[in-house]
């Protein structure tokens, strides 16, 4: 095994990881906010990739379906939350996912009969083309590097904005009081609304980045769903830090266990049952990576104890 | 305060009445559908009772333990596998594995039965153990992960068919039934949701059905009358997951194949479904909401392609306006609070 295959292999799993924080950064942003599980936020991400495919169908420009996958997971996730979600925050866990539950069905049936059955393609921004050569001889694609780099410059922003901007402020206040920061004037509903888009963005703009790898098509967004519920729960359930941190854990794993457990299986028995045993269970890594955190802290890397 | 007492006497009066005429329907409509020469319809009776009885048994970790599993299709689907596994195996005369014990395949549904209940409460035990050492949303999330888990190994695993399912050509048999006559068939799948039925009410009722409530309801003060939620909420947990592995291996008999598609959350979420419309911790809930799910996948199935755009907002309307499911809605609220 070269030194060149290995690193090839991190760099993979750091753009599925960042990929995978981008999903989980909305997802534990809403529930450590309004404490709400919300499972139709696979949906937002399947509406990012769809309305960036068909944009950039229509004008040919991949930014522009960019824009336009950012807008329509951000104005999805507003009208959900103003007519659907808001009615749920009061409710148990139970009503959150039974009715987030019907929104994916909702969405999913309702962009199948938008748009068909058929996945829909989109291609890579010109500009992103083609591979670089990196330090010590690594051929790899440019628009992967720059998935890490958007992922990365996504995550500096939001440290700084729920650490240093007065929006955060008062986010990090509703998140331990919200009675209290009501009182103190600020527009709780409006609040919710806006940590409730944001998040769907930055599911959107998954969605949209991710498009161009895998195609885009209805019922993308579940399996990333379920994969985000295993990092925010590795990483601690509100954290943000905990969600960066749990992303790039399990887009690792998962990464490097599929690219390395056949080969470490072969070494024991004959390639074909190797091959087999190893990729069963390199499927099942995360899932134990994640049981392994829950026995050790219950909580996640990063939960309040 | 004694009107509040007549008022909820009255509920369990008028839903005791609703269970008798909901479990009269239930036989009568497959029973007049044979006479009618309908098979199909009897077939849809008996998607009905494994539904059902995988809800009754997802219905006692969730009604009565107020443990919110979204990962009950793991059980279900392991109860299908079972069925499929063995099956497959006595059709090639090969045994399933000879270490530890010899475990010869089996096209008997009475060996089968006991297997996919072992395998569905095995599974319970490991990933209630796990998860029961979280609560709340991580609970859920974390039994979502499990499930999903024995989804992607079923997918890559090609021992069984891996991504494609397993198919077996029969039904496997019953001694002294037909288990290929529909009616038949259903009448198996209705007893044994009978028999899930009574041990439910009997559980609900007895010494440790009071404490798994009263586990859901003041975890602080079960505690401090000596018991362990922990215990408690792990037994409800594998019982639950035995009987969603029995209805497994009907369902798997039914279509006479299984596919990961019974371990994916999808189904996790249908069966959730069942017994929500139904009405959470009532007797026949899961029973009213698998049987209301059918009807509506068969109806509206036929009105429109898409219509589970239409189950989305009838679900909706259900948790936002219909709290306590079917049963809740005509019965009135009971005492499950």
């Amino acid at each position: 095994m070269s030194g060149l295959l290995i690193a090839e292999q991190v760099l993979n799993g750091l753009q599925y990881g960042v990929m995978l924080f981008l999903m989980a950064a909305g997802l534990t942003l809403v529930f450590g906010v309004m404490g709400l599980i919300n499972l139709a936020h696979g949906s937002l991400y399947m509406v990012g990739a769809f309305a960036c495919a068909a944009v950039a169908a229509a004008t040919g420009s991949f930014w522009l379906g960019l824009a336009a996958a950012l807008a329509a997971a951000a104005l999805a996730g507003a009208i959900v939350e103003r007519v659907v979600i808001r009615r749920l925050y009061a409710r148990d866990h139970l009503d959150q996912v039974l009715a987030t539950f019907a929104l994916i069905l909702i969405f999913s049936e309702g962009t199948r009969w938008l748009f068909g059955s058929f996945p829909l393609y989109l291609s890579v921004p010109a500009a992103l083309e083609g591979a670089v050569r990196l330090p010590g001889g690594i051929d790899y694609p440019l628009y992967r590097l720059a998935i890490i780099a958007i992922g990365l410059a996504v995550a500096a922003g939001l440290f700084w904005l729920i650490g240093g901007t007065r929006l955060g402020t008062r986010i990090r206040a509703g998140e331990a009081d919200r009675e209290m920061i009501a009182a103190l004037g600020v527009d709780i509903d409006r609040l919710y609304t806006i940590v409730f888009a944001l998040g769907a963005a930055l599911a959107g703009l998954a969605g949209a980045l991710v498009g161009t790898i895998q195609s885009v098509q209805v019922g993308m967004g579940e399996p990333v769903l379920i994969l985000a519920f295993v990092v925010i729960v590795i990483g601690g359930i509100g954290s943000i830090r905990g969600a960066l941190a749990g992303a790039l854990l399990v887009g690792l794993t998962d990464t490097l266990g599929k690219v390395f457990l056949p080969v470490a299986f072969a070494a024991v028995m004959d390639p074909a049952d190797a091959n087999a045993v190893g990729s069963a269970l390199a499927s099942m890594l995360i899932y134990v990576l994640m049981a392994a955190v829950l026995v050790l802290r219950p909580r996640g890397l990063y939960g309040a104890a | 305060m004694a009107l509040h007492a007549a008022r909820a006497a009255f509920g369990m009066i008028r839903e005791t009445w609703l269970n008798a005429a909901l479990l009269a329907a239930f036989l009568a409509v497959p029973l007049a559908a044979h006479a009618l020469g309908e098979p199909f319809i009897v077939t849809l009776a008996t998607k009905v009772a494994i539904f059902a009885l995988a809800g009754v048994g997802l219905n006692l970790a969730l009604g009565l333990g107020g443990l919110v599993s979204f990962g009950h299709a793991a059980f279900f689907g392991i109860g299908g596998y079972a069925a499929g596994i063995l099956a497959s195996h006595a059709v090639n005369s090969e045994p399933v594995a000879t270490w530890p014990v010899l475990l010869e395949g089996s096209r008997q549904m009475l060996v089968i039965w006991p297997i996919a209940m072992a395998g569905g409460a095995l599974a319970a035990l490991v990933i209630g153990a796990l998860s029961l050492r979280t609560s709340g949303v991580y609970f859920i999330m974390v039994t979502l992960a499990f499930a999903q888990m024995l989804y992607y190994f079923a997918i890559s695993w090609p021992a069984y068919g891996g991504e494609d399912g397993l198919s077996f050509y029969t039904r496997n048999a019953f001694p002294g039934l037909d288990s290929f006559a529909p009616l038949q068939f259903f009448a198996l799948c209705a007893i044994l949701l009978a028999a899930a039925l009574g041990v439910f009410a009997m559980l609900q009722n007895s010494r440790f059905g009071l404490a798994l409530q009263a586990a859901r309801q003041s975890r602080d003060r079960v505690v401090a009358s000596g018991i362990r939620p922990y215990s408690v909420q792990l037994t409800a947990f594998v019982i639950s997951g035995a009987i969603c592995g029995l209805a497994g291996a009907l369902y798997a008999d039914l279509n006479r194949f299984v596919s990961p598609a019974m371990l994916s959350w999808h189904t996790s979420g249908e069966i959730m479904i069942f017994v929500i419309l139904g009405g959470v911790g009532r007797l026949c809930g899961p029973l009213a909401g698998a049987a209301l799910f059918i009807l509506l996948e068969h109806l509206l199935g036929g009105v429109s392609e898409y219509w589970q755009v239409f189950l989305g907002l009838l679900l909706l309307a259900v948790v936002i306006f219909a709290r306590g499911g079917l049963i809740g809605v005509l019965a009135g609220r009971s005492a499950h609070g």
